[in-house]
C-alpha cells in the first residue's frame, strides 16, 4: 500500500516534470497539443477511494497550470475526469469485476480494453480544456479539431509510455 | 436539517466535484475578466526557478545568434545615438535632455518562458517589480511589438503576447497614417490580422505596419509587420489585412519593457474629462 502510494507520487512529479520539460517545447503543429500528464490519472489503482481520486486531478491540474499560466483550465479539465473515471471504469468493467490488486493499465487488461478506457477519459479531458482555453463559442470546429487531433496524439504517447514501464515490470 | 447532512454525506463524491469545478471555474473567470495579479501563474516562485534553469540550458544553443543581433543592434544605435551619454541606472536607460521631454524608458529584460503554439500564449520575464514592472506595461523587442505585461511578481513578469485572443494592439498602415485594430486568429503565429481599413486607401503588399499614437501602452511607430495580404469582405465597408508579423515569436529572447512616464497623467485626465461629460 505504501509502496504504491510512494510509486504513484513519483509517477507525479515524473510526468509534470516531463510534460512541462520535454511536452511543452515540442511543437507538432498548430491543432497538436498532446497532454501526457493525464496517464497519473489513468492509472491510479482501482480501490482509489472516490475523494482521493478528486484531489488527486485537483492537485495535477493545478501543478500543470502553474506552469502553462492558465490558473484553473487544467484543474477543471482534470477535477471533471476524476469524476468521470469511476463511471467509465463501472461501463468497461469485465463480467465478474475487475481482480484486486491490479490498475487499470495495458498490461492487466489488453491494449483495446486500454484504449477504449483512455481514449474516451483523454478525450473528456481535452474538450473540457480547449472549449474553457477558448470561453466562446465562435471558433467551435477548429476546437473540436484540436481536440480530435490531440486526443489521438496523447493516447498514442500514453500507450507508448505503457509499454516502456511495462517492461520495466517484468524485470521486477 | 439531519436528513440534509445525510443526503449531502451520502453523495459527497458528486458535491466535491461540484465544489472543486467550482473553484476551478472561479479562478479561470476571475482570470479572464480582471487582470489580476493571480497566484497561480509562472511568475509564482518554484515554477519559475525551474522554467528559469530549463531557459538557461536552452539560451546556449541560441547564443551566437543573439550576439549577431546584439551586435548589430549596438552599431546601429551607436551610429545613430545623438546622446551618446546616457545615464545607466540599473539595466534603465534614461536620458537627461533640456529641449526634449523623455516619455518612455526602456528596461532591458530575458525571455524564461515561451509559447507560440496554444490559443493563449503568454511569455515570462526575468524583471518584476523590484525592477519597477507595473502591469499593462508594452513589451517589444529590437524588430517589433511582443505584448502588454499582464501578472507581476517581486522577480519576474508574465507578458500576455501578441499571439493571444485577448490581444488588441492599435497600429496603423504607415505610409498614410489609417489605424485599427491588430488581432490574433490563433492560425499561424507569423501572421496577425488588422481589421477596420478604410477602402479608400491604397494598400499593397508589403506596406509597413507600425504601432498607432492611440495606444497608451505602446509608443507610437514601433515595427509591427508587413502587409501580406488584404481583402473587403462581402458587405463590408472595410479592408481586413493580413500582416506579416515582423518579430519572430519563436525566437525572441531578449526583450525591453517600455514605460510609459506620463501614462497615469493621461489616464487620470481622461477619466476626469469622462466623469464631467456624463454631469
Amino acid at each position: 500500500m505504501l509502496n504504491e502510494i510512494i510509486r504513484n507520487i513519483i509517477r507525479f512529479l515524473l510526468l509534470v516534470l516531463v510534460q512541462v520539460l520535454i511536452i511543452k517545447n515540442i511543437e507538432l503543429g498548430r491543432f497538436i497539443n498532446p497532454f501526457i500528464y493525464v496517464l497519473f490519472i489513468i492509472v491510479l489503482p482501482f480501490e482509489t477511494p472516490k475523494w482521493v481520486l478528486l484531489f488527486c486531478g485537483f492537485t495535477m491540474g493545478i501543478t500543470i497550470d502553474m506552469f502553462y499560466d492558465t490558473p484553473g483550465m487544467h484543474a477543471a479539465a482534470c477535477v471533471f475526469m476524476a469524476y468521470i473515471r469511476p463511471g467509465i471504469l463501472k461501463l468497461f468493467s469485465p463480467r465478474d469485476g475487475y481482480e484486486f490488486g491490479t490498475q487499470p493499465t495495458v498490461q492487466y487488461l489488453g491494449v483495446p480494453w486500454f484504449l477504449s478506457y483512455s481514449g474516451i477519459l483523454v478525450f473528456l479531458h481535452h474538450l473540457v480544456l480547449f472549449y474553457l482555453e477558448i470561453f466562446r463559442f465562435s471558433e467551435f470546429f477548429s476546437t473540436f479539431f484540436r481536440v480530435i487531433v490531440s486526443t489521438i496524439f496523447t493516447v498514442m504517447l500514453i500507450v507508448v509510455t505503457q509499454y516502456l514501464f511495462n517492461r520495466k515490470k517484468e524485470q521486477e | 436539517m439531519r436528513n440534509l447532512i445525510t443526503f449531502v454525506w451520502r453523495n459527497y463524491f458528486f458535491f466535491l466535484f461540484l465544489l472543486l469545478e467550482v473553484f476551478c471555474i472561479y479562478l479561470v473567470v476571475q482570470n479572464n475578466y480582471f487582470q489580476r495579479a493571480s497566484f497561480i501563474n509562472s511568475s509564482n516562485n518554484v515554477s519559475a526557478k525551474i522554467l528559469k534553469t530549463s531557459a538557461d540550458v536552452e539560451e546556449y544553443f541560441y547564443l551566437k545568434s543573439e550576439n549577431e543581433k546584439l551586435a548589430r543592434e549596438n552599431a546601429e544605435l551607436r551610429s545613430r545615438s545623438l546622446v551618446s551619454f546616457s545615464m545607466l541606472v540599473d539595466d534603465k536607460f534614461q536620458v537627461s535632455d533640456t529641449v526634449y521631454r523623455q516619455k518612455y524608458t526602456y528596461t532591458s529584460c530575458k525571455v524564461v518562458n515561451n509559447s507560440t503554439s496554444r490559443r493563449n500564449n503568454f511569455l515570462t520575464l526575468d524583471k518584476g517589480s523590484n525592477h519597477g514592472v507595473k502591469n499593462n506595461m508594452a513589451v517589444i523587442t529590437s524588430t517589433g511589438v511582443v505584448g502588454q505585461v499582464k501578472d507581476v511578481s517581486e522577480n519576474f513578469c508574465t507578458v500576455m503576447s501578441l499571439l493571444n485572443s485577448k490581444t488588441t494592439i492599435s497600429s496603423k498602415i504607415k505610409k498614410d497614417g489609417s489605424y485599427g485594430p491588430l488581432t490574433w486568429d490563433g492560425a499561424d503565429y507569423r501572421f496577425g490580422t488588422l481589421h477596420d481599413i478604410p477602402t479608400h486607401v491604397r494598400l499593397a503588399k508589403g506596406d509597413t505596419v507600425v504601432t498607432s499614437a492611440y495606444s497608451r501602452t505602446f509608443p507610437e511607430n514601433i515595427m509591427v509587420g508587413f502587409v501580406e495580404s488584404f481583402e473587403r469582405k462581402a458587405g463590408d465597408y472595410f479592408y481586413t489585412v493580413q500582416v506579416r508579423l515582423s518579430t519572430e515569436f519563436k525566437k525572441v529572447s531578449h526583450v525591453y519593457i517600455v514605460t510609459n512616464m506620463h501614462k497615469e497623467e493621461q489616464e487620470e485626465l481622461e477619466k476626469r474629462t469622462e466623469v464631467d461629460g456624463k454631469e
